[in-house]
């Protein structure tokens, strides 16, 4: 098992990475893992582009900042902030997690710059990495019930994917301690849904 | 929530908290009593997390501004308790007046001021070495690299402030206070101290003060010879050594496994960073060769140590770090943070070894981000900004004489940019605007003839904006002022502030209105809610007219504040594509191009507008701007 291990979980400001960075932490040290997690959430409100980068080693502490090529799982909320960090810290071995759904920035929508045809984008992410999983979270959240679910969505398909060596029933314990009771359900379900749709994907 | 568990966590529980959840829980084991802060990122968690102490353990308070906040804490440190006050970088220099004067008398219980800088800027609009202010104020400074050494060098800040009998600074940085570690817990205080200030004693402010001051920091620099927080790594003796101080250790730890020299390069680890630990850093610089500096914005270490290279005999040393250029980001020396990367690089120089990065080829990058949209700020859907926005960029037009804005800091920033329709012409810090405007308004007679008006938000009303009205008034200046009222201090976390009548705790306390304070000033204050934006800009372009200082106070409840309280949407809002006049409407699709909420998108198959109803905040704003009436807005029951 490589160590360390170097994840980047990102998207934009209210898409919910800091839930699912607080979740991956916690999953990691009930496993006996040494872990940081560095956040840039600042202006996330501000619908900006956030990430988290999380360090997971059995062997020492990690600072919060991933060096350039050393990521080894990107969990894209975003395809185009996918991108930019396979880019940006990612090499021909990352490994990507990506829900296509996009989101537009006010300058596309303005009319300033083009957004790139979904399919264009996802097919480049796929030729520079080892393996992209496109998970259609938002759409499976929405079928869960909700829309705000597609982050424990994407969870469940990291956890189904194998790309971390935490199991299964500790993502699920996790999940139990942080979600509010009421909407444990629900997020139960959806993890439920991202872990069998990430197993079923044909890798070949 | 780490609040939770760094307040209700049992000692011995290993538990994930950010920096600032860590140090509030050392300053909770240390037995802090008074806690204090006007909230900026990236701060502010410190506050919110003590706030969370039962209050019959701690006084907790959201402070009209850090001045007045750090003089509170003083006074509890006067009456013998533990108090820390919190504040972003830039807010040291508003409390840099009482600071540099109460340091002379010194205190008493264990005052901790935990400042924490922000390094490239992540929400702030500049990027601030706090440093430079703890030395000139005379006033100790102590630096953690982790998560877990946030909380120890909290409590032991309150022990270091009771030794010397003065304040201790704690300088976090955003990758400490927003980094999440593991962080086992410790016991707390079990003594409890009662409030005391007995006749008789007194704390005064006199130039002969400063040499309590300065034997103070003497004080200190002993102290911080035998401090644990500064260590060395790796080999005794290495003709390379790194001082580094922050999460700096980390990434230079990083560093030099990925170059394979475990064991060739030593680490000189600075916690104690004003006053340096003289003699432990000579012990280090002697037989070296190569010294390389990483620590975040400045070269304060890097000046520090060539200080005491050159008063004393030790032999050739070079020195790679901001001053000589070496140590370096995308953004040259001294600008945006510090990474692995930039100390990979510089020790590959001093080393002469060749370092390739794992990644892709530059025209793999470069083609492929080309096609990636940056991803610029916007203001919430629904966000009352936009419209407020919306309604003076009509009104300035409306009145034709270009009138000059000068903005202030806030969400409301955004006003400078795009998404707030570049209308700021200034913006610097909080409560500028009022000053700037009034200087301007007295230009007149030398040939300015634009008119002013200043943007700022509710809670910068009552930390720094007051003055420049008074001063307005006094001076006879003529601008108009635009307070911005969401009922709370949005942009770092939406804490309350004396217009929202709510305490630290939840509470209700007395709520002092903007229009009240104004008026006693004696200036016309008139209030319209920026939703209703058509009479809005009406108010703003007859008012701008009226000589003298005016306020308009344009209220209207932060946008997500609103959600999170009503659930439901108050209005479900679509398009009439039947409607909608689709690219020729506006100067092209007056909506989406123009207006600029996140909610209105378009939809290219049938070229015409449409609402993105996850997103769409159900403001109904949008419809009462669109020109061909295609934007429908419906009650919804509940
Ligand atoms: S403003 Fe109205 S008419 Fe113009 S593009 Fe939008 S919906 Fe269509
Ligand atoms: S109603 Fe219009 S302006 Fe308001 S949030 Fe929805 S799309 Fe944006």
């Amino acid at each position: 098992m490589k160590d360390p291990i170097n994840m980047v979980i990102t998207g934009v400001g209210g898409q919910g990475n800091i839930l699912v960075s607080e979740i991956l932490a916690k999953a990691a040290s009930v496993e006996g893992f040494r872990v940081t997690v560095g956040e840039s959430y600042g202006m996330s409100q501000r619908g900006g582009s956030v990430s988290s980068h999380i360090r997971l080693s059995r062997n020492c502490l990690y600072g919060p900042i991933i060096p350039a090529g050393h990521v080894d799982i990107i969990v894209g909320f975003e395809p185009v902030e996918a991108a930019r960090i396979a880019l940006e810290l990612g090499s021909p071995n990352v490994k990507i997690i990506v829900n296509p759904r996009p989101v537009f920035p006010v300058h596309v929508l303005m009319g300033k710059c083009e957004y790139p045809p979904i399919e264009d984008l996802l097919d480049k992410i796929k030729g520079i990495t080892a393996q992209t999983l496109i998970i259609e979270s938002t759409v499976l959240a929405a079928q869960v019930g909700d829309p705000v679910v597609q982050n424990i969505i994407m969870v469940g398909a990291l956890a189904g994917s194998g790309y971390m060596p935490i199991p299964r029933e500790t993502f699920e314990e996790i999940i139990t301690r942080v979600v509010p009771q009421k909407a444990l359900e629900l997020n139960q379900k959806a993890f439920k849904i991202g872990f069998e749709t990430a197993q079923n994907i044909n890798r070949s | 929530m780490g609040w939770k568990d760094a307040i209700e966590g049992k000692p011995g529980d290993l538990v994930l908290l950010n920096g600032n959840e860590a140090i509030a829980r050392g300053a909770y084991e240390a037995g802090v009593r008074y806690a204090s802060s006007y909230p900026g990122s990236p701060s502010s968690e410190i506050t919110e997390t003590l706030s969370r102490v039962p209050a019959s353990d701690l006084y907790a308070e959201w402070s009209v501004n850090e001045i007045v906040s750090l003089e509170g804490a003083t006074a509890a440190s006067f009456a013998g308790l533990r108090a820390m006050c919190t504040m972003k970088a830039d807010g040291l220099n508003v409390a840099f007046d009482f600071l540099t004067s109460m340091n002379l008398g010194g205190c008493k219980g264990g005052l901790v001021l935990t400042v924490a800088d922000d390094p490239q800027g992540h929400s702030s609009v500049k990027e601030y070495d706090s440093r430079y202010l703890a030395k000139s104020a005379m006033v100790p400074v102590l630096e953690p690299s982790t998560v877990k050494e946030a909380r120890e060098m909290a409590i032991k800040a309150f022990d270091i402030s009771e030794q010397i009998k003065g304040p201790v600074l704690l300088r976090s940085v955003t990758r400490v206070s927003h980094s999440r570690g593991l962080v086992r817990l410790g016991a707390l205080a079990q003594e409890r101290k009662k409030a005391e200030f007995p006749v008789g004693q007194r704390f005064l402010t006199k130039t002969l003060f400063h040499m309590k001051a300065r034997d103070r920091l003497i004080q200190a620099a002993i102290i911080f010879e035998e401090c644990k927080f500064n260590y060395t790594e790796g080999p005794d003796r290495a003709d390379t050594v790194i001082f580094c101080c922050g999460t700096s250790l980390l990434y230079a730890r990083e560093a030099i496994n990925i170059l394979g020299l475990q064991g060739k390069i030593k680490l000189v680890k600075i916690g104690t960073t004003f006053p340096l630990p003289e003699r432990f850093i000579l012990s280090n610089l002697q037989g070296v060769k190569n010294v390389i500096f990483a620590e975040e914005i400045r070269s304060f270490i890097e000046e520090g140590v060539m200080l005491i290279y050159a008063r004393h005999n030790i032999g050739n040393i070079r020195f790679y770090g901001k001053i000589s250029g070496d140590i370096s980001g995308v953004r040259g020396p001294f600008c945006g943070e510090m990474n692995p990367d930039i100390i990979i690089k510089a020790i590959a120089r001093v080393k002469r070894i060749q370092y390739e990065a794992p990644g892709y080829s530059p025209e793999t990058i470069v083609e492929f981000s080309t096609m990636l949209p940056p991803r610029e700020y916007a203001m919430c859907p629904g966000c009352p900004h936009r419209a407020s926005f919306w309604a003076v960029k009509t009104a300035i037009a409306v009145d034709s004489r270009d009138c000059i804005v000068a903005g202030d800091i806030g969400c409301y920033c955004l006003g400078a940019w795009d998404t707030g329709y570049n209308l700021f012409d200034s913006l610097h810090c909080m409560g500028a605007g009022p000053g700037i405007a009034s200087g301007l308004s007295k230009l007149e007679k030398f040939g300015l003839k634009r008119p002013t008006l200043t943007i700022v938000g509710d809670s910068t009303f009552y930390h720094a904006v007051i003055p420049g009205l008074i001063n307005g008034r006094y001076s006879g200046s003529d601008f108009l002022c635009i307070v911005l009222d969401n009922s709370v201090t949005a942009m770092t976390g939406h804490q309350p502030h004396p217009g929202s009548g709510i305490s630290n705790h939840g509470r209700s306390t007395t709520a002092i209105p903007i229009e009240e304070i104004v008026r006693g000033l004696g200036i016309p204050c008139a209030i319209t809610d920026p939703f209703e934006n058509d009479k809005t800009a009406e108010t703003i372009s007859s008012t701008l007219r009226e000589p003298g200082v005016k306020v308009l106070i344009l209220r209207r409840e932060c946008a997500l504040v609103a959600a999170r309280k009503h659930q439901h949407k108050k209005q479900r809002v679509y398009v009439d594509q039947s409607l909608c006049r689709g690219e020729s409407c506006g100067c092209g699709r007056f909506c989406t191009s123009v207006w600029g909420c996140p909610g209105n998108i378009w939809d290219p198959v049938a070229g015409k507008a449409v609402i993105d109803e996850a997103v769409c905040a159900g403001c109904g704003v949008c419809a009462t701007l669109c020109p061909a009436g295609a934007i429908i807005a419906e009650e919804v029951d509940k």
